[in-house]
């Protein structure tokens, strides 16, 4: 064997690929089929509506894939994930509003916050922000940069556990209160709406919709795979014993604050990435997406659906996000009821999650059977 | 004493020159491999360190002994790292000084440390504990990247045997006893190739069976290996001690052979008179 087909049998036996081909069969195939070739009026039509939601499902699970790997495999939890995962959706927004060229309120050139500000020209950091390069650049490059120095400063100072959860609580909290500032040069309060185009193509027909329903299914199995080579590696095995006894790890000769900024980078690149791919989906990007809550939501994303396993980060987003959607038009008033509820049932009754529940089960009844 | 101990302790002690079992880095060359001057360590005011000065010589198992509270951890805490002395001096042989290294370091260069304790990867296997403790590249890349090859297979197979856990090599290692628990420490200091061991109790919560088999172990790696072994075990430092170290309030008391610590006045004062 080569050592392609070497990593491929490594990474999923037949029966995972199978079903990651089931996936993207459903993904790249069956959902644009039923969306684009399907009439309206058929049974068989997939609308608009639900390609955006799961589209944006996706994003979340991506993040939470991201989650995953920093807190289930190496113990750390991040409370602050939702400022990666805003600062991609910024780097894309800032692309897309330059997109809107003349199409805004004021018919103007620059964007119709900065008009209303009476700005003459662009701030700095919409230097070449017109260019979609560049977007995907800081897409990239802004989430890690503060997510390297931030690391840096922190994992060298061993700030670690419920210390560590604050800060990077404090940190997305900070970037809100700045980002809702005008001065800033992000559109404070509302942020960046009302975007008409991406590379030329019109943002709302149903084609790039599905092209874009389509690249993120993409981005979330190709960060699947990703991740799974991660913690199958020499690499994921020392992150799990930098979890479970970090001074260990230490006095093996690894420099454990290395090996967390790797991880810790890379996560927060990943939620960038996602970031980038939600705000064409939804439409909107605002300083609210940075919020504590939503940091904390993504935590409860994986906790729910099993922690450590990759496939419970997906199933916990999906599982979470599609009971938020129901919820909130059936009874927006209780939804925040029903997500403490399900996060102390969780953590109270189902310690390994949605995806933990079937072994938690069998082995509970084994137990009696052997009683 | 089994083959497989004398396979790996290389021979007897006096086989091998000094600088040979030093090995590349580490400057022995005045046959001394850790050396302790006049160090002192307090917290909140209390000394757990008082110009603490000990000297370690290659090849060399020396027993570290003394009551509760004397500073014996402190004093690993400081050789490896985790504590910095405020002041005194600590060199691992001629050139390295250990003030300036940090934990990963300091186990980079050939200290390694077995808790009292046992600190082990309990969710991984028992051949994943081994595998991540062998002595190779532990950059974050090449750990990315990292394959066994033959001869890594071969030398955690060996360990696996010499630890007596051949049979329980995918077993996670959480499930293993006390002392199965306590072997395994030992294989992973073992799999570092270490120039020192620096072992604190490492037989608390053994059968006299197992004891007796560290012994045997520790006796074949001296030579090879410089080990400090801090125990309470009595007996157990009887079967293995050459010379032995008291420690007492944060500096050594009284140093030389088993017998003539015991009949040390000072030392049957506080420490084995109670």
């Amino acid at each position: 064997m080569g050592p392609l087909a070497t990593t491929v049998t490594r990474l999923y036996g037949t029966r995972g690929w199978v079903t990651l081909g089931v996936c993207a069969f459903l993904l790249f195939v069956l959902v644009p089929l039923g969306n684009l070739a399907i009439p309206e009026g058929s049974i068989f039509h997939i609308s608009t509506y639900w390609v955006t939601l799961i589209g944006k499902i996706m994003c979340y699970a991506i993040v939470a894939l991201a989650m995953d790997l920093i807190w289930g495999y190496c113990g750390i939890l991040s409370l602050g994930h939702g400022l990666f995962f805003a600062l991609g959706g910024y780097a894309m927004g800032m692309y897309l509003m330059r997109q809107i060229g003349r199409e805004g309120q004021y018919k103007m050139d620059m964007p119709d916050f900065m008009v209303f500000l009476d700005w003459k020209e662009f701030p700095w950091q919409w230097w070449n922000s017109d260019q979609f390069w560049w977007a995907m650049l800081l897409v990239v490059a802004v989430p890690a940069l503060l997510a390297f120095v931030f690391g840096f400063f922190a994992f060298r100072s061993r700030i670690k556990g419920v210390y560590f959860s604050i800060i990077t609580q404090a940190l997305t909290y900070a970037a809100m209160l700045l980002f809702f500032r005008n001065e800033t040069g992000f559109g404070g309060n509302n942020g960046f709406t009302d975007f008409k185009r991406i590379l030329g193509f019109a943002i709302t027909t149903a084609e790039t919709r599905v092209a874009l329903f389509a690249i993120t299914g993409a981005a979330l199995l190709g960060t699947l795979l990703l991740a799974r080579y991660i913690v199958i590696s020499k690499l994921g095995r020392i992150l799990a014993a930098i979890r479970d006894a970090e001074s260990r790890v230490m006095f093996c000769g690894y420099n454990t604050v290395n090996y967390k900024l790797f991880i810790w980078t890379l996560s927060a690149v990943i939620c960038g990435i996602a970031g980038a791919l939600y705000v064409p989906q939804v439409g909107i990007i605002n300083p609210g997406e940075m919020s504590p809550a939503n940091s904390i939501e993504i935590a409860i994303w994986v906790a729910v659906g099993g922690r450590g396993t990759l496939v419970g980060a997906i199933v916990g987003a999906g599982a979470v996000n599609g009971a938020k959607s129901f919820f909130t038009q059936a009874a927006p008033e209780y939804w925040l009821y029903v997500l403490g509820l399900l996060f102390i049932v969780v953590t109270l009754f189902m310690p390994r999650g949605i995806v933990g529940l079937y072994g938690q089960l069998r082995e509970k009844w084994s137990r009696r059977a052997a009683a | 004493m089994s083959a497989s101990f004398k396979e790996f302790s290389g021979g007897a002690a006096g086989e091998l020159a000094p600088a040979r079992i030093a090995g590349e880095g580490l400057d022995a060359t005045h046959g001394v491999v850790l050396y302790l001057d006049d160090i002192s360590v307090s917290f909140d005011g209390f000394r757990a360190l008082n110009k603490l000065s000990l000297a370690i010589d290659i090849g060399e198992l020396r027993c570290v002994i003394g009551p509760n509270g004397a500073g014996k951890t402190t004093m690993m805490d400081v050789i490896t790292g985790k504590t910095r002395p405020d002041s005194g001096t600590a060199f691992f042989g001629q050139t390295i000084d250990l003030a300036q290294l940090t934990e990963a370091e300091i186990a980079h260069a050939g200290i390694g440390r077995k808790f009292q304790k046992p600190t082990i990867f309990e969710r991984h296997s028992v051949f994943e504990n081994l595998e991540l403790s062998m002595k190779t590249d532990k950059r974050v890349r090449k750990s990315l990247f990292a394959k066994l090859d033959g001869a890594q297979q071969d030398r955690i197979a060996e360990m696996l045997e010499l630890i007596r856990l051949a049979g329980s090599a995918s077993r996670q290692a959480g499930l293993l006893s006390h002392g199965q628990k306590q072997w395994l420490e030992i294989g992973m200091l073992l799999m570092q190739e270490p120039r020192l061991l620096l072992l604190d109790e490492p037989v608390a919560g053994m059968s006299d069976e197992e004891t007796e088999r560290t012994a045997e172990l520790f006796l074949a790696l001296a030579g090879k290996h410089s080990l400090v072994v801090v125990e309470h075990d009595m007996a157990f430092i009887g079967r293995i001690a050459r010379k032995v170290s008291v420690l007492h309030e944060g500096s050594i008391l009284a140093e030389g052979s088993l017998e003539q610590v015991q009949a040390d006045q000072r030392v049957i004062e506080v420490y084995l008179g109670r």
